[in-house]
């Protein structure tokens, strides 16, 4: 049995550019700025992915052919968490690493859709229709295309690029998916059922089935941006962020065995489905986090502020539950809140991990810049700056719809072990 | 900490497949060697190199889209399966949900009514998106997370469940998951469901696109011919696998009754190709050995293989190879047969399917047959059953999966001891 989960590698890539360097500068400038693009399909706004060299992390032009932009977008950031954690191209140590990804669906092509609706529209019939459908289909349809959309494949290209072999699980299911690829990867080590996990998802905003996807949710913000906390009205909702999120998760003996680095202690996860009835999510988030309190070794005495990285993606009535949610946990201790969702937008199944590994990031330039936190975002009743150094970091997830998952980073402290 | 983990066993389950409703009827049909395979009156499939599948027609679901009847079939399995274990009340089923289906998204007719609500149906996905709006009937249902949410709900299972694909493999997986879950000492009781819907006009197609499925069109029930000399693909078919898992002293507590022990799972993802197994068997004979040495059982031990045997000319050919080099000179004489023979290939519920009916094989000491056996194929030396259920003592079996993305699994159960 582990008697610690450690993060050892991050790969993480958004609009704010790509590995951890460009995040803590980006999160920490003097007056952070969102980056933002207009979508494919006016009024909505997305947070476009930066220029991407994908040679450096999917080498063979062979491989990128064989996936659509999404898949691409994963498989090169669990490259960076692999190459963050010296697990990168070392054979022994990648048969014995546990992949779990976190998928949506896979990207659709447009035009095709488009052509082939309007193609069925045009029939004088149902039956002709569904013969269209079938002709349509069989000839506009590339062959391969199906897998570069398969939502397992990103996983399965993750195995044949990286070669990571161990064993490799996708969960779907939005936020949800994403925390609990983090969570039962982490459970996993704990348990003693593995040493070396990766987890993580990815979101590749610039695609226009996904507006579909949550537009018929009502789930996207129409107004211009703003920062999350301050959405409402038809400004109510997320903004589509590219994201590409990946953690190493190490048992911390064997990372000690192998020198590997330890980037921060990932202390405790918990993951609920509240099912929203009004005040359930953020009972349940209370729930969670009373089972992990004891674990913030602040609790009390220190008067440190807890460093909160939330999740919050500015869609009712998620937010307004998160900030029952918050208020009560304020209540109890200070903390200090920031939605970074409002730089990055919302990258769904990408979005716990991505906050995990920020997290992570903060600890470890904590320790060299006499506890910096990452600076208010917004102006908001939350966000303001920390009265003191923050030490352990909760990181919230309120998904959309449904679920919700909380997770505790810490330091990792080092005691002769 | 093998030696020591919690021993979990299977006290109940259900089945829905193209031959019916539950384990009896089922039963009886498979050991019969009768075959659910019949010519698509679903939808118009003019035009179509494949016209034949394993369809569920049987369901007031079975013209639902893909996700609703993916929904129907799971329940139904779970009911039974929840029913036959005694465990827990209706509607408060004491540990979590583990469910393998295949990704969901909106079917064609859903966009082309958004279409022509938009107004336009020439606008492609701006029309399709401006009548979006409140649509929350279509998000619920088109949510990868969706049908497990409802599950959940409708089970009253416990914690946030676990939606999961590992494409051919994911039934598997969701039992393993289970399993896992119990090991850790999370909960004592589990329920893992492997469910699939999806015989529809795109997923037809897009499988044909691979060249994946068999063209015998002419013949319906002679069409899968797993191990084969002739066999040309595999035919795609629906249905539902459930399994509820507990932790044996938990189960021996409440007097339940166990059907069978789970002994062992193994994994192993392959590196090779999106489609294709390692040419070496790497990852095949991985699974199956980690299986094994998970069980702490030597191959000779195994009475019975359920095979993966999807009746593509790859897969038998890889699974023969794999099964060869594990088991040595014991290949020959461990019966191996294909279920798919006479359900076809349910895809992400065949795992739980057929482990199932692996366990109904321990259960009657009974071997189903792989039908449709004609000329054996002389590159494959091995026991398929061939068309005759044969009645044979099985202490112990194994049930294969194997995936596109390389996402292999087996699992290994026992008679209760």
């Amino acid at each position: 049995m582990a008697d610690e989960v450690w993060i050892t590698g991050i790969g993480l890539i958004s609009s704010l550019g790509e590995g951890a360097d460009a995040h803590w500068q980006a999160l920490t400038a003097a007056d952070p700025r969102p980056v933002l693009a207009a979508s494919a399909v006016p009024p909505y706004a997305i947070h476009p992915l930066c220029a991407v060299d994908l040679d450096r992390q999917i080498p063979r032009k062979g491989d990128q052919r064989q996936m659509e932009p999404w898949q691409r977008l994963g498989t090169y950031a669990a490259g960076l968490a692999l190459d963050d954690a010296g697990v990168a191209r070392n054979p022994d140590l990648l048969a014995r690493t546990d992949m779990i990804v976190a998928a949506g669906g896979g990207e659709r092509d447009v035009a095709v859709d488009a052509a082939v609706t309007k193609a069925m529209a045009d029939a004088p019939d149902d039956a002709t229709a569904g013969r269209v459908l079938n002709e349509r289909l069989s000839n506009d349809l590339r062959p391969t295309l199906f897998l570069a959309q398969l939502s397992n494949l990103m996983a399965g290209n993750i195995s044949i690029v990286h070669g990571v072999v161990g064993s490799s699980r996708t969960f779907m299911g939005e936020e949800l998916a994403g925390a609990a690829a983090v969570d039962v990867a982490a459970r996993r080590i704990l348990a003693g059922q593995g040493v070396l996990a990766l987890a993580g998802g990815a979101f590749s905003a610039a695609r226009t089935d996904l507006i579909l996807t949550y537009e018929i949710g009502s789930a996207l913000s129409r107004a211009p941006w703003v920062p999350v906390w301050q959405r409402g009205g038809a400004g109510a909702g997320f903004i589509m962020g590219s994201l590409g999120a990946f953690l190493v998760l190490e048992a911390a003996g064997q990372a000690r065995a192998r020198g590997a680095r330890g980037i921060a202690r990932l202390t405790a996860t918990a993951t609920e489905d509240s099912g929203r009835a009004p005040g359930a999510a953020a009972a349940a988030a209370w729930r969670m986090w009373n089972g992990m309190e004891g674990l913030a070794p602040l609790n009390g005495s220190s008067g440190a502020p807890l460093g909160v990285l939330s999740g919050a993606t500015g869609a009712a009535p998620a937010l307004a539950e998160e900030t029952r949610f918050l208020d009560a946990l304020a209540a109890e201790r200070p903390i200090s809140v920031r939605g970074t969702g409002s730089l990055l937008g919302h990258g769904v199944e990408a979005q716990f991990a991505a906050n995990i590994a920020l997290a992570a990031l903060a600890i470890s330039r904590s320790a060299n810049s006499g506890g910096a936190f990452y600076p208010p975002l917004d102006g908001g009743r939350f966000e303001r700056s920390a009265a003191g150094a923050v030490r352990d970091i909760l990181v919230t997830g309120f998904g959309v719809w449904r679920g919700e998952a909380l997770a505790l980073v810490s330091p990792i402290e080092e005691n002769g072990a | 900490m093998s030696g020591r983990r919690p021993v979990v066993v299977v006290t109940g389950v259900g089945v829905v497949t193209p031959l019916g409703i539950g384990r009896a009827d089922n039963w009886a049909a498979l050991t019969a060697g009768r075959s659910g395979i019949r010519r698509i009156t679903r939808f118009p499939t003019e035009g179509c190199r494949t016209t034949i599948a394993g369809a569920v027609e049987f369901l007031p679901e079975s013209g639902a889209p893909s996700p609703v009847l993916t929904e129907a079939l799971a329940m139904l399995a779970a009911e039974e399966a929840i029913a036959g274990a005694g465990i827990g009340r209706r509607g408060a089923f004491p540990g979590p949900l583990f469910l393998g289906t295949p990704p969901v998204e909106l079917d064609w007719r859903q966009r082309l009514a958004l279409a022509q609500a938009g107004g336009d149906t020439a606008g492609g996905y701006a029309a399709m998106i401006a009548a979006a709006r409140g649509r929350t009937d279509l998000y619920e249902m088109a949510l990868f997370g969706g049908i497990a949410h409802h599950l959940a709900d409708r089970l009253g299972t416990r914690g946030a469940p676990i939606a999961l694909t590992t494409a051919c493999a994911t039934g598997a997986t969701a039992i393993q998951m289970g399993v896992e879950a119990i090991q850790r000492g999370e909960t004592d009781a589990a329920i893992a469901i492997g469910a699939d819907g999806s015989v529809n006009t795109e997923s037809l197609i897009r499988f044909s696109l691979l060249s994946a499925l068999s063209t015998r069109n002419d013949d319906p029930e002679a069409a899968p011919r797993p191990f084969e000399k002739n066999r040309d693909g595999f035919v795609m078919a629906e249905g539902a696998g459930a399994l509820v898992l507990e932790r044996l002293e938990a189960a021996q507590a409440r007097g339940a009754r166990i059907l069978a022990v789970m002994s062992g799972c193994g994994e192993r993802a392959d590196n090779f190709h999106r489609t294709r197994s390692s040419p070496d068997g790497g990852a095949i004979i991985g699974a199956i050995r980690n299986a094994l040495d998970d069980a702490g059982l030597r191959p000779e031990q195994i009475g019975y293989i359920n095979a993966h045997g999807t009746g593509t000319p790859e897969n038998d050919k890889m699974e023969t190879l794999g099964v060869t080099a594990v088991f040595g000179a014991h290949a020959a004489s461990v019966p191996i047969s294909s279920n798919k023979s006479m359900i076809g290939h349910t895809l992400s519920a065949a795992g739980a399917i057929e482990a199932v009916f692996t366990i109904e094989t321990i259960l009657h000491q009974r071997l189903p047959p792989t039908i449709n056996h004609d000329e054996p194929d002389p590159a494959i030396p091995l026991d398929v059953v061939p068309n005759v259920a044969r009645d044979a003592p099985v202490a112990h079996a194994m049930s294969n999966s194997f995936g596109f993305g390389g996402q292999n699994t087996c699992l290994v159960f026992s008679a209760p001891g």
